[in-house]
């Protein structure tokens, strides 16, 4: 009997030897970790505008469909073309048949508002963040249309699927309290 | 009126070309000054969840947390369960989509130790370390009451078979596999496959790759017959739960009072987590003297098996840096040069259009190349060591007597408390 109590009292003592190791070693991993990087506030995905290069992926890779990804206007930025080459297809008529637009889903509405002056709005229902219109704007416009990911419609996964496709590396983390990066008000060199 | 205007931007288009100079493309063509009393609108920027919106998921973890435990250790109620993990699922997977979960989080605190330039944020860390301490104290409480992943498969348990205890066993050994591959890739930056290949992430989104909707299908079928067979054989957060259940202070136990050995409960586990007592023939000194030198030979092997996995791990550590983007895109640069002028190749043609030159590109991914070598030799002994302490715990000499929960395997989830005959009085 009394062997079988110091039986049971080494086994306890191994168990409690073992719990305090591990516990250990799961606080000090939450420590190591916040000691190599630091606390940072919750992050969520964004493009930076001036790293896209309108490949196109956006609207395939995310894990949503449609993609949270959606062009957005600058408005401060644009130029309020009645040539406007993210809106037009190269060489079409300028009127707003659908087979003169550029984007393939017509969520681009052009609406006149003074000589000669017109306004690009974005539908955002219509949008599927293709980025040919962001083409057509940076090739030979002011860039003011861009692509963003839509925080409405964004999962915030914990690896964002677009990211590790995009070519130009242009999707990273950024604070959540600063969740976008819209050119204009975005200093890089760009006024608004 | 409309021609001229035409006109105008035709000739700012020519001169912007003849500039020759794509770097210029903002502001090409100037504001407007409106003359009409036209106000220019603001892009509209839809806030994300908010970030207190995180402690609330950490109170609701810790709560769940908390009422299983009790639940579990001291009400002994199978139903009570049963309703907090439907909530848990409702909650966790189809409210907050599965995501955020510890098992991901996993990859997050490896980034966060080897890329200072990740700041992990308090909800993940939380979300990683509470179900730990919780495994430490009460078991694996997190499993049966909490994880979406766990509950969406257990509820849809059928008709369980057994399988025999080898096969578990090898298929048990899978989760150190992934989970040392997982911590490798979150490490080197090079993908989160916890993430991606997350089974039922699409299931709870009701949105996803047919790849991922399927898998979650295939699942949820196999669990019918295999109880929890992403739990069972891949989950890697659930092996470090199970290394810290097996010492936990307190566990659940399948009788309220003393076993009577009268087997009832023996059946009502679907995962083959109740352990037997060991019969008498095996209880001899001569199996114990059997056993002790087995022992001091696996004890012996652990070393050897840690150097050889590293090795192994580091002679393979080419072949797995090929998953990170920068050296698949180095690698097949110099394969095929051609693909320079394939226009298709959106990636090559990317990168050409970047102004990185070739070199820096080979330099870079060098550097991650050599990041891979430490880590894959560090992933490699890991495994070494895994299947050493396995190894030698398949002869640590029992000396059980009663029907009881395995410790590391069982979820807490209670059904073979509803079996057992036992009155607590």
């Amino acid at each position: 009997m009394k062997e079988k109590n110091r039986e049971t009292s080494r086994r306890e003592f191994i168990r409690k030897g073992a719990r305090i190791t591990l516990g250990l070693a799961a606080a000090g991993t939450g420590a190591l970790a916040l000691a190599r990087s630091s606390l940072g506030k919750d992050t969520v995905w964004q493009i930076d505008p001036f790293k896209c290069t309108q490949c196109g992926r956006c609207a395939d890779e995310c894990v949503m469909s449609p993609s949270a990804v959606k062009c957005i206007h600058a408005y401060a930025l644009c130029g309020y073309c009645d040539l406007c080459s993210g809106y037009f297809l190269p060489g079409a008529k300028l009127e707003t048949g659908a087979e003169n637009q550029l984007c393939p889903t017509s969520a681009i509405q052009r609406k006149f508002i003074e000589d000669p002056y017109f306004e690009y709005i974005i539908d955002e229902e219509l949008c599927i963040g293709c980025g040919k219109c962001v083409k057509g704007c940076s090739a030979f416009g002011n860039g003011s249309l861009h692509l963003q990911i839509r925080h409405d419609r964004c999962l915030n996964c914990n690896q964002c699927a677009i990211a590790t496709m995009c070519p130009s590396d242009a999707i990273s983390r950024v604070p959540a309290d600063t969740p976008y990066l819209i050119k204009g008000d975005f200093t890089n060199g760009v006024e608004g | 009126m409309y021609g001229k205007s035409i006109l105008i931007s035709l000739l700012v288009l020519l001169l912007v070309l003849l500039a020759g100079d794509v770097n210029l493309a903002q502001q090409r063509f100037p504001k407007p000054e409106f003359e009409t009393s036209y106000v220019q609108p603001d892009p509209t920027t839809p806030e994300p969840r908010s970030a207190e919106m995180g402690y609330v998921d950490v109170a609701v973890l810790l709560a769940v947390l908390s009422l299983g435990a009790w639940l579990a250790l001291r009400k002994r109620s199978r139903t009570g369960i049963l309703w907090l993990s439907v909530f848990s699922l409702v909650y966790f997977g189809f409210y907050r989509n599965g995501c955020i979960c510890p098992i991901g989080a996993i990859q997050n605190v490896a980034l966060a130790i080897f890329d200072p330039a990740y700041a992990i944020s308090f909800t993940v860390l939380a979300f990683f370390l509470l179900p730990l301490f919780f495994a430490l104290l009460f078991g694996r409480i997190f499993c049966g009451a909490a994880c979406p992943l766990g509950i969406i498969q257990d509820l849809l348990v059928i008709r369980p078979v057994s399988l025999p205890s080898w096969i578990r066993k090898v298929l048990g050994f899978i989760p150190v596999v992934y989970l040392g591959l997982a911590v490798l890739f979150a490490a080197t930056g090079t993908d989160f496959i916890i993430c991606r290949y997350d089974p039922f992430v699409g299931i709870f989104r009701m949105d996803g790759k047919f790849l991922m909707i399927f898998l979650g299908i295939l699942f949820l079928l196999l669990g019918m017959f295999f109880a929890r067979p992403y739990c069972r054989v891949f989950c890697p957060y659930g092996l470090i739960l199970s290394w810290m259940s097996r010492f936990s202070k307190w566990h659940l136990s399948i009788t309220p009072a003393e076993c009577i050995r009268c087997k009832l409960c023996k059946d009502s586990c679907p995962f083959d987590a109740i352990e037997q007592p060991v019969e008498k023939e095996y209880r001899t000194p001569e199996v114990s003297r059997k056993n002790l030198g087995r022992f001091i030979l696996y004890l012996a092997l652990i070393p050897l098996l840690t150097l050889l996995g590293g090795w192994i791990g580091s002679r393979s550590h080419i072949f797995l840096s090929k998953a990170h983007p920068d050296v698949a895109l180095a690698e097949l640069m110099i394969s095929h040069p051609e693909l320079k002028d394939d226009p298709d190749n959106l990636d090559i043609q990317t990168f050409l259009q970047s102004g990185k030159s070739f070199t820096q590109l080979v330099e870079e991914a060098s550097v991650i190349r050599g990041r891979f070598r430490k880590g894959s030799m560090a992933m490699g002994g890991f495994i070494g060591l895994a299947l050493g302490v396995f190894l030698l715990n398949q002869v640590v000499f029992r000396k059980r007597e009663d029907y009881e929960p395995h410790r590391g395997d069982c979820f807490s989830c209670g059904r073979c408390m509803e079996f057992c005959p036992v009155d607590k009085r």
